[in-house]
C-alpha cells in the first residue's frame, strides 16, 4: 500500500469558524484529538465520519478517496467504513441492545442470523453480554457505552471515532470503560480517532497527540513528547501531564531507562504511568520523606504558568514540575541548577495500553 | 388544591372573572347533557339495527377508515418532507397544509367540486378522457374526508418526528443505513406515538365531517349518506333517530379524548426523558 492509511486534510469554512487541519496516521494508530471547547474538534470527526461536508481538502482511507471537493468527490457517510461512539452513547431507544449493535451489520447487508451472531460476539468482548435483551432505558451510563462501542465496533469500521466517549459517565465508571477502550484501542487495526478534553485520556489511550486549538493543528507529536514539549504555552495548560512508559508487575514499573517506578495502584505489563506536574516536588537534597520515587535532574528551563512555575527536568527523559515562586526563588531554579524530584506512589495513574491489563 | 392554596398569597378570586368563566362551562356542557337527556335510550337497541342508521354507521366506518388509509400513504412522506428535509418554501408548503384546516368545510366541497367536478379544473378532463366522475359518489366523500383529515394527521407526524432527536439519523448513517433504512426502523418507530395520536386525530374529522361532504358528494342513502348526514336528514323527519346518531358520534367523540390524552402524555413524557 502505498501512502497513509488516513490521509485527511479537512477544512471547513462557516461563518465565524475555520477549520483547518491535517491528520494522517497509519494502522493502529490510537489519535488523541485534545483541545479547548470550541476549538472544532467535533467538527473534525463529524467531517470524516461524512455527516458533514467539507468544504476543501481531502478525505482518503484505507485507498479510497472519501471525499475530495475540487474533484466533486463525496461519499456519503454510509458508505465510509465509520465507527462512532458519542459522547451521550444515542443508542437507539425503540431498540434492545443486541439489536442496537446488530443495527450495522444489518443496514450492510447481513442476513438477521448472522448480524445477531456478530452483535452478541461483541456485546460479549465488551462484557455485557448477558445485557443483550435490555432496552437503553435500563443500562446505567457505563453498559449503556459499552453498548454504543461494542455497535460502533460490529460494523468492522477501517476509521473508528471516539468523541468523549467518557466524558458523560461518573469518574469511576469512566476509570473502567477507560481500562477496556486501551484493550481495545490496542488490539484495534484501523485508525482509531479519540476526540477528548481530558489529558490523561489522551496521554494513556493514544500512541499520538493531535491538539487542536482555533481550527487548527497546535502540536502533533507522540504522548511523551507533547506533554514534555509542548508547542505553545496554550498546548502546555492543555497536556500539562508527566507520562512515563514501562513494563509493570504489581506495584513497581521498570521503566525504559531501567530506573523504578512504585505505583500504589498493582498493574501488569505494557503500562503508562501520569502524573500531574502539581504532584511533582523539588528539593536542593535527596528527599527522606515518604515519597520513594526520585530522582535526580538537571533544571533544563523555568517559566511562569498561571499562579505557579513550570519547571522542565532532565530527569527519567523529562519532566515537569509545577512549583510555587516562593519555593522556586528558595531553591535558586534557573537553568543548569541540579534538583531531585520526588513523586509518592498515590498520585500515580497507570493505564495499561494492553491486554494484560483487566 | 393549588389553587386553594395559591388563594391568599394574592388575594381572592374576582367574581368578576369567576361567574364568566362558569358560565363559560355551563354553555359547553349544557348542550351535551340535553343530548344524552332527551336520547331515547330505551328504543336505542331497535334503533342502532334499523336499515337507515345501520347503513350510514357502515358507510361512515368504511369511508372514513379509507380516508385515513390515503391520509397515512401521503401524510408520512409529507409529514417526513417537512421535518427533515430542507428545501426552499418549506414554510409556503406547510401553510398550504396548514389551509383546510381553517377552511370552512363547506367552501372546501366547494374547491373539491371546482377541482374534480364535472366541468373541474380535472374533473373535466378525467370525464372527457375516461368518462370517470367523482362527485356524488363514495369514492368522493373518501375524497372530502381526506382533503379535511389530512392537516392534522401531517401537522401531528410532523411535530412528533421532529421531537426525535435528529442524531440519531446520524448514527444511524455512520452504521451504514441509507435515508429510506432509517425512516423506517429508527425515524417512524421513535414518532410512533405521535403517528398514532395523528390516525386517531385524522379518523375522527373524517368521521364527523360533513360540509365538505354534503357539498361534494351530495346525501345519498348507501352511497354517501355517512352519520352526519343521516343526522341531518333524520333531523327533519325522525329527531329520535337523529339523537341516537347523535348520541354514538359523541360516544366515539369521547373515546378519541380519552385514548389521545393518554398518548400525548406519553409523548410529552419520552419528549421530556430523552431531553
Amino acid at each position: 500500500m502505498t501512502g497513509p492509511f488516513l490521509d485527511a486534510h479537512v477544512v471547513v469554512r462557516r461563518p465565524g469558524h475555520l477549520l483547518d487541519v491535517r491528520l494522517q496516521a497509519r494502522p493502529g494508530e490510537v489519535v488523541a484529538v485534545i483541545g479547548p471547547n470550541g476549538a472544532g474538534k467535533s467538527t473534525l470527526v463529524r467531517a470524516l465520519a461524512g455527516v458533514l461536508p467539507i468544504t476543501d481538502g481531502r478525505v482518503r482511507c484505507d485507498g479510497e478517496t472519501w471525499e475530495e471537493p475540487r474533484r466533486g468527490v463525496r461519499l456519503e457517510a454510509r458508505r465510509r467504513h465509520v465507527g462512532m461512539v458519542f459522547q451521550q452513547g444515542l443508542l437507539f431507544p425503540h431498540l434492545s441492545a443486541l439489536r442496537n449493535v446488530a443495527f450495522g451489520p444489518r443496514s450492510r447487508g447481513e442476513p438477521r442470523r448472522r448480524a445477531d451472531a456478530v452483535a452478541r460476539g461483541w456485546l460479549d468482548r465488551l462484557g455485557v453480554a448477558d445485557l443483550a435483551e435490555r432496552r437503553p432505558a435500563q443500562l446505567s451510563g457505563g453498559q449503556a457505552q459499552r453498548v454504543a462501542v461494542a455497535r460502533a465496533l460490529a460494523g468492522d469500521p477501517r476509521l473508528l471515532l471516539l468523541d468523549e466517549p467518557l466524558s458523560a459517565l461518573d469518574v469511576g465508571v469512566a476509570a473502567a470503560l477507560r481500562l477496556e477502550l486501551a484493550r481495545h484501542l490496542a488490539g484495534y487495526d484501523g485508525v482509531a480517532l479519540l476526540v477528548t478534553h481530558d489529558a490523561l485520556d489522551a496521554l494513556t489511550l493514544a500512541t499520538r497527540v493531535l491538539v487542536v486549538d482555533d481550527g487548527r493543528v497546535a502540536q502533533d507529536g507522540p504522548p511523551e513528547e507533547v506533554a514534555r514539549r509542548p508547542a505553545t504555552d496554550h498546548v502546555a495548560r492543555l497536556v500539562g501531564l508527566n507520562v512515563l512508559r514501562g513494563t509493570s508487575e504489581g506495584t513497581t514499573v521498570r521503566l525504559r531507562d531501567g530506573s523504578l517506578l512504585v505505583t500504589a495502584v498493582p498493574s501488569q505489563g505494557e503500562v503508562s504511568a501520569g502524573f500531574a506536574p502539581s504532584a511533582v516536588t523539588l528539593t536542593s537534597e535527596e528527599p527522606v520523606g515518604s515519597a520513594r520515587n526520585r530522582w535526580r535532574g538537571t533544571v533544563t528551563s523555568v517559566v511562569p504558568y498561571g499562579a505557579s512555575v513550570r519547571v522542565h527536568l532532565d530527569a527519567v527523559g523529562g519532566l515537569i514540575a509545577d512549583v510555587t515562586p516562593p519555593s522556586s526563588v528558595r531553591l535558586g531554579l534557573t537553568p543548569g541548577t541540579t534538583v531531585w524530584a520526588a513523586v509518592k506512589a498515590t498520585e500515580i495513574s497507570v493505564y495499561g495500553r494492553d491486554a494484560g491489563l483487566r | 388544591m393549588r389553587a386553594r392554596a395559591r388563594g391568599p398569597a394574592v388575594g381572592r378570586a374576582p367574581l368578576r372573572l369567576l361567574i364568566p368563566a362558569f358560565l363559560a362551562v355551563a354553555f359547553l356542557t349544557l348542550p351535551l347533557v340535553a343530548l344524552l337527556a332527551r336520547t331515547p335510550w330505551s328504543q336505542l337497541a331497535d334503533r342502532l339495527t334499523s336499515e337507515a342508521v345501520l347503513q350510514a354507521l357502515r358507510l361512515s366506518v368504511v369511508t372514513s377508515l379509507a380516508a385515513v388509509a390515503v391520509v397515512t400513504v401521503v401524510g408520512v412522506p409529507l409529514a417526513w418532507a417537512l421535518a427533515r428535509l430542507d428545501f426552499p418554501g418549506r414554510s409556503l408548503v406547510r401553510a398550504l397544509v396548514i389551509v383546510p384546516l381553517v377552511l370552512p368545510p363547506v367552501v372546501g366541497g366547494v374547491a373539491l367540486l371546482s377541482a374534480f367536478g364535472r366541468r373541474g379544473l380535472v374533473g373535466g378532463p378525467l370525464d372527457a378522457a375516461f368518462g370517470v366522475t367523482l362527485p356524488y359518489t363514495t369514492a368522493a366523500v373518501v375524497v372530502a374526508h381526506t382533503f379535511v383529515a389530512l392537516p392534522f394527521f401531517v401537522l401531528s407526524v410532523e411535530g412528533a418526528l421532529r421531537a426525535t432527536d435528529r442524531e440519531y439519523d446520524v448514527v444511524a448513517a455512520t452504521l451504514g443505513a441509507g435515508r429510506w433504512t432509517t425512516f423506517r426502523t429508527v425515524s417512524l418507530p421513535l414518532a410512533g406515538p405521535g403517528l398514532l395520536a395523528g390516525l386517531v386525530l385524522a379518523w375522527a374529522r373524517a368521521l364527523g365531517e360533513f360540509g365538505a361532504t354534503i357539498t361534494f358528494a351530495g346525501n345519498f342513502p348507501g352511497t354517501t349518506r355517512t352519520m352526519p348526514n343521516a343526522i341531518y336528514v333524520e333531523l327533519q323527519t325522525d329527531p329520535d333517530a337523529a339523537l341516537v346518531l347523535s348520541v354514538i358520534l359523541m360516544a366515539v367523540s369521547v373515546a378519541v379524548l380519552a385514548l389521545l390524552r393518554d398518548r400525548w402524555f406519553d409523548v410529552a413524557v419520552q419528549g421530556a426523558v430523552r431531553r
